[in-house]
This record gives C-alpha cells, sequence and structure tokens, in this order.
C-alpha cells in the first residue's frame, strides 16, 4: 500500500472505484480507513449506529470478488445509509423514539441494490424523526454537528436535514457517499449545507420500498456524495423499476456516467424570477448570477422564465405533506413493533404509546394532518392544495415545453445556521428553509444541488438545477459544468 | 380558519396522541400559526383545476391476483412488544 489513510478516505467513489478495480488498493484497508475516521468523529454525532465488523466482512467479500473478476459496479466501496432504509438484521429507527429498537427482518429495494452491486455498509446516518425538519434537530439521537464552522469561530452549525448524518458524513469523510431521502429539500438543503452534492431523482425514478415512510407522493430516495460523478455512480445502482412499489415506474435507467461530461453547448438554462426572494442575501443573488454566468460561458443559453405559482408551494406542501405523514404515520400503534406505552384499553395504549414516542415536530405535523383531511375541511384544504400542486406542475411543463432544458436556482435562502439558533422560531420560519426546493417535490421533478461557492464567513452555498420528469442525465451534464467552474470545497478538520 | 382548545383536544383524539391540559395552549397557538401561514392558498383561483392524484402520470401496472408471500409468522412477530401463542396481545377489547 502507498496510500495513507486520509488520502484513502479522501478519495472521491470514482477514483476509489478505478483504485480498486485496478488493486492499487483494497477493500479491506479502504473499509479500515473509514471505520477509524468514524471512531474518531464520534463528536459530528453523523452516524447512530456504527457497523464495523459487517463492513469488514463485506469489504473481505469484496476483494475476494475482485480478485476472482466478479467485482460489481460498487465493489468495495463504503457507504453511509440513512436511518429511513430497513436494513435486515440492523436497528432502524427513523430516528424516532416509538421505534425503539426495530430490527427490519427485510431489506429495502435501494439498500439491496447497493449491496447487490458491491457497495459496502459503515453504518446507519442520523437524520430528523421521521425526516421531518431541516435542521436534523428533531433526531432523537441529538443532532449532527456540521464538519463547517465559520471562519475564525468554533460555534457549532447544523448540517442541515433531514439527512442531516448524510450529508456530515459525506463532507467529514466518514463514507464515499451516503444515501438520503428527500421530501422537501432533504437531499438537496443539506448537501447545499456541507459543501457535498446531492441529487432527488424523479419521483418514481427509485423505489420507496422498504423506506420509512413520511409523504409517499413526495418522498424520493437519492445519493448524498462528494461529487456529481458520484451521484451518477450511486444513483445508476439505486434507481430501477421494483414490483414492490407500485409507484416505481417502469422505464430503461439510461447511463448515468456517460452523461456526466456531455456539457451544456446548445442547452437552454431558465432562471425563474420568482426564486427572487425578497429579502434575499447579496451573496445569494451573486452566486445564482455566477452560476448563470458559468453556464453561459460553457454554450448555455440562459433565459428568464416565470413560474408563477411558486409561492404557494411551501404553503400546499404544508397541507400535502402533514396530511400524508398522519395517514402513514398510523401504524405507529405499539402493537406490532416499536416502543409501547400500557394503557387501561387499547384507545389509551395507542394515545400514551404515541404521546410518549413522538416528538414535538412529529406530533404538530400528524395533528395538522389530522385536522385538514377530517370531516367538513378534506375539500377546503386537501383537495384545494392537490389542485394548487397540479398548477404547479403546469408551470413547469409549459417551461418545459417552450424549450428550457434545466431551472437554475439557489438551493437554499442562506447559508447553514447554528445549532439551537431556530429554537425560538415558528414552525414557519423553519419552513422556509426549503423554499427553493419544495416546489421540485410538488411536481415531481428531479433536482440536484452543487457547491457553488462560500459566503463571507467561508461558509459552502450551492446552486440548484431542476429538470424535466426523467431527465437526470441534463442535471449531470450541467451540474458538471458548475462544478468544473467552482471547484470542490473541504471543511477543515477539527474534530 | 382557527382552531379553538376543544377543536385540538378533538384532533389530538382523532390522531390517537395523548395530550396533556398544559399542551394544548401551545399546541393550538402553533396549529394556528400553521392555518394562518397555508390560508395564502385561499387566494388561488382553482376553478377547473383538477386535483393532482398521480404524481407521475402513468397506469398502474396490475398484477395476477394471487398470493406472492406469507407463511412468515415468526418475522413478522419478531419485533412486537408483546407476543403469546403467535398472536400479538394487546389490552382486553371485548368486555
Amino acid at each position: 500500500m502507498t496510500l495513507k489513510p486520509h488520502e484513502l478516505t479522501g478519495m472521491t467513489l470514482a477514483s476509489a472505484r478505478d483504485a480498486l478495480k485496478a488493486r492499487k488498493i483494497s477493500a479491506t484497508e479502504l473499509t479500515k480507513a473509514f471505520v477509524a475516521n468514524i471512531e474518531a468523529a464520534r463528536e459530528l454525532n453523523a452516524y447512530v449506529l456504527e457497523t464495523p465488523e459487517h463492513a469488514l466482512k463485506m469489504a473481505k467479500a469484496s476483494d475476494e470478488r475482485l480478485a476472482s473478476g466478479k467485482a460489481g459496479p460498487l465493489e468495495g466501496l463504503p457507504l453511509g445509509i440513512k436511518d429511513l432504509f430497513c436494513t435486515e438484521g440492523f436497528r432502524t429507527t427513523a430516528c424516532s423514539n416509538i421505534l425503539g429498537n426495530f430490527v427490519p427482518t427485510y431489506e429495502s429495494t435501494v439498500t439491496s441494490n447497493l449491496w447487490r452491486d458491491g457497495a459496502v455498509m459503515l453504518g446507519k446516518l442520523n437524520n430528523d424523526e421521521f425526516a421531518m425538519g431541516s435542521s436534523n434537530e428533531t433526531s432523537a439521537f441529538g443532532t449532527p454537528v456540521n464538519p463547517w464552522r465559520a471562519n475564525g469561530d468554533n460555534k457549532l452549525l447544523v448540517a442541515g436535514g433531514s439527512s442531516g448524518g448524510s450529508a456530515a458524513a459525506v463532507s467529514a469523510d466518514l463514507c464515499l457517499g451516503a444515501t438520503a431521502t428527500d421530501t422537501g429539500g432533504s437531499i438537496r438543503q443539506p448537501a447545499a449545507f456541507t459543501g457535498t452534492v446531492g441529487i432527488k431523482p424523479t419521483y418514481g425514478r427509485v423505489s420507496r420500498w422498504g423506506v420509512v415512510a413520511f409523504a409517499s407522493s413526495l418522498d424520493q430516495a437519492g445519493p448524498i456524495a462528494k461529487t456529481v460523478r458520484d451521484n451518477a455512480i450511486l444513483l445508476q445502482s439505486m434507481a430501477g423499476h421494483d414490483e414492490k412499489d407500485t409507484t416505481s415506474v417502469d422505464i430503461a435507467v439510461p447511463n448515468f456516467e456517460a452523461a456526466v461530461n456531455r456539457g451544456v453547448k446548445g442547452l437552454k438554462i431558465g432562471i425563474p424570477r420568482e426564486y427572487r426572494m425578497e429579502g434575499m442575501p447579496a451573496e445569494i443573488e451573486k452566486l445564482w448570477a455566477q452560476g448563470a454566468a458559468w453556464l453561459k460561458d460553457a454554450g448555455a443559453e440562459i433565459v428568464d422564465i416565470s413560474l408563477p405559482h411558486t409561492k404557494y408551494a411551501l404553503p400546499a406542501y404544508y397541507i400535502v405533506a402533514p396530511a400524508e405523514a398522519s395517514s402513514n404515520l398510523a401504524r405507529y400503534d405499539g402493537v406490532r413493533y416499536g416502543l409501547r406505552s400500557p394503557g387501561k384499553d387499547i384507545v389509551e395504549l395507542y394515545e400514551n404509546t404515541r404521546a410518549a414516542g413522538f416528538g414535538k415536530e412529529v406530533k404538530r405535523r400528524i395533528m395538522i394532518g389530522t385536522y385538514v383531511l377530517s370531516a367538513g375541511y378534506y375539500d377546503a384544504f386537501y383537495v384545494r392544495a392537490q389542485k394548487v400542486r397540479t398548477l404547479i406542475r403546469q408551470d413547469f411543463e409549459k417551461v418545459y415545453a417552450a424549450g428550457v432544458d434545466a431551472i437554475l436556482t439557489p438551493a437554499t435562502p442562506s447559508a447553514a445556521f447554528g445549532i439551537g439558533a431556530m429554537s425560538t422560531a415558528s414552525p414557519i420560519e423553519m419552513y422556509l428553509n426549503d423554499v427553493f426546493t419544495v416546489t421540485v417535490n410538488m411536481a415531481g421533478l428531479p433536482g440536484i444541488a452543487v457547491p457553488a461557492g462560500v459566503d463571507a464567513k467561508g461558509l459552502p452555498l450551492g446552486l440548484q438545477l431542476i429538470g424535466k420528469p426523467f431527465d437526470e442525465e441534463t442535471l449531470f451534464a450541467v451540474g458538471q459544468v458548475i462544478e468544473n467552474a467552482a471547484g470542490s470545497f473541504h471543511a477543515k478538520k477539527w474534530w | 380558519m382557527s382552531v379553538d382548545q376543544t377543536t385540538v383536544r378533538r384532533i389530538a383524539r382523532l390522531a390517537r396522541i395523548a395530550v396533556t391540559d398544559s399542551e394544548v395552549p401551545h399546541l393550538q397557538g402553533e396549529l394556528n400559526a400553521i392555518l394562518g401561514f397555508v390560508a395564502q392558498l385561499d387566494e388561488v383561483n382553482v376553478d377547473g383545476v383538477e386535483a393532482m392524484t398521480s404524481v407521475t402520470p402513468m397506469l398502474m401496472k396490475k398484477r395476477q391476483d394471487g398470493v406472492t408471500d406469507g407463511n412468515n409468522a415468526e418475522r413478522v412477530l419478531k419485533n412486537a412488544p408483546a407476543r403469546e401463542d403467535g398472536y400479538f396481545v394487546v389490552p382486553k377489547v371485548i368486555e
């Protein structure tokens, strides 16, 4: 071996893959280096379950397959798994006390696909409870810490949410890539907060089977990784039709990695005027203009577009998502799995179990959802919100029909904020974090967040690209151009 | 639209979440803040607009109506908080 441990863990997923294939490094030494990094980074609270022995066993099997020429596309690559994905034999909690010590007896389709392709599981990653949050502060395991800190400041920052553990782990070299899920921005916002890349694929591209459900018409799994190419490689394995998810779409998965270097020559990139929010920080405006300039320099045509119903996406989301959550989370009843708090009869058992097991934010959303679905309110709230959703999708359809290939927006309204900084804010203020990302879920479109610069305090900022349905390839091509121009972003190690 | 404390208790009951008297005013405030926020939707003209029912417009796949899984009682019961003779155990439901 010629590489030092930090050189191993500092590799991109693509370069590690190539080094493994060329037998320059072994899966075992790579995995050992990550296990050591994870042990030394416990104060970041990125992992809620470490599985080093299992990882080394998987790595050994990978080395054998690499030696015998039977390697899969992800052979020997160590990954972290968001705790929302069911992993057979390994505790899966969605970071909620109500799932307690739930140990699935089955494996999610996404993780099955990753193991089929040779990946190695390092452990389970922190997230907001049931993925409900934008700062990962609702987790029953506490908040993961962003590896980034402002210049000259020791204050701890959030890694974003809900996939805060995934983003922190990738950013701190605690895995080569991670699985994540995105219901309103939960892949793209944490990626933007940590200088990493994350893609939410088109609704239906990736199976939801075995992923703990939050809002079924919005949830979509995707990767967070260091580069655009690494995202393309991971999505290749995660995606595909699955009979066990009726909303999974039966169309061919293209070669995503082949699209990465396509360039943007001749592409039409839309800049939606409604995303220029009042009070938007000048740095975000500047970053956005810089992004457009980079794409123009690379041969794209930049056009102003209008998505008139943008401002209604967030309020509609806060009807649709809680409504679906209240239905999905009805299953946590203290009878079949997870926590049970006794009661004198069955109803009291349900009520006590759910009062003790769910955190504040989850209870709030279940109650809103219950209210908007209750008799007499269903039409006024839920049906109206689903109509607004149709209008939001039509906004995008019109723009795409007019020849726009992808849309460029900021990923978040600010850089990462301090842990606890929002504790006295109203729920609405926290919800505003998702103002640029939530439209994409409402319309079922793909969206990617790519780091594009740092703010005045030295914290990473990201840009978002929104694509046509099932055209993740264009997002990878455009994202790569931004990555080429912006470079890569690494947190200075302090932990 | 806003909710009063009686409604908060009714919603909690429907949602099967026990709430204490001291939690009710706080929950009322938070629920009303969210309802106030979503009230913006009232200004959108949705006449003649169809409610979205399928995110990706497609026909749902169908399969033969037949048994594809089963005989997994042990796996189903594995995480049960209380079990007896191959059943989940709950407090007495019928008097």
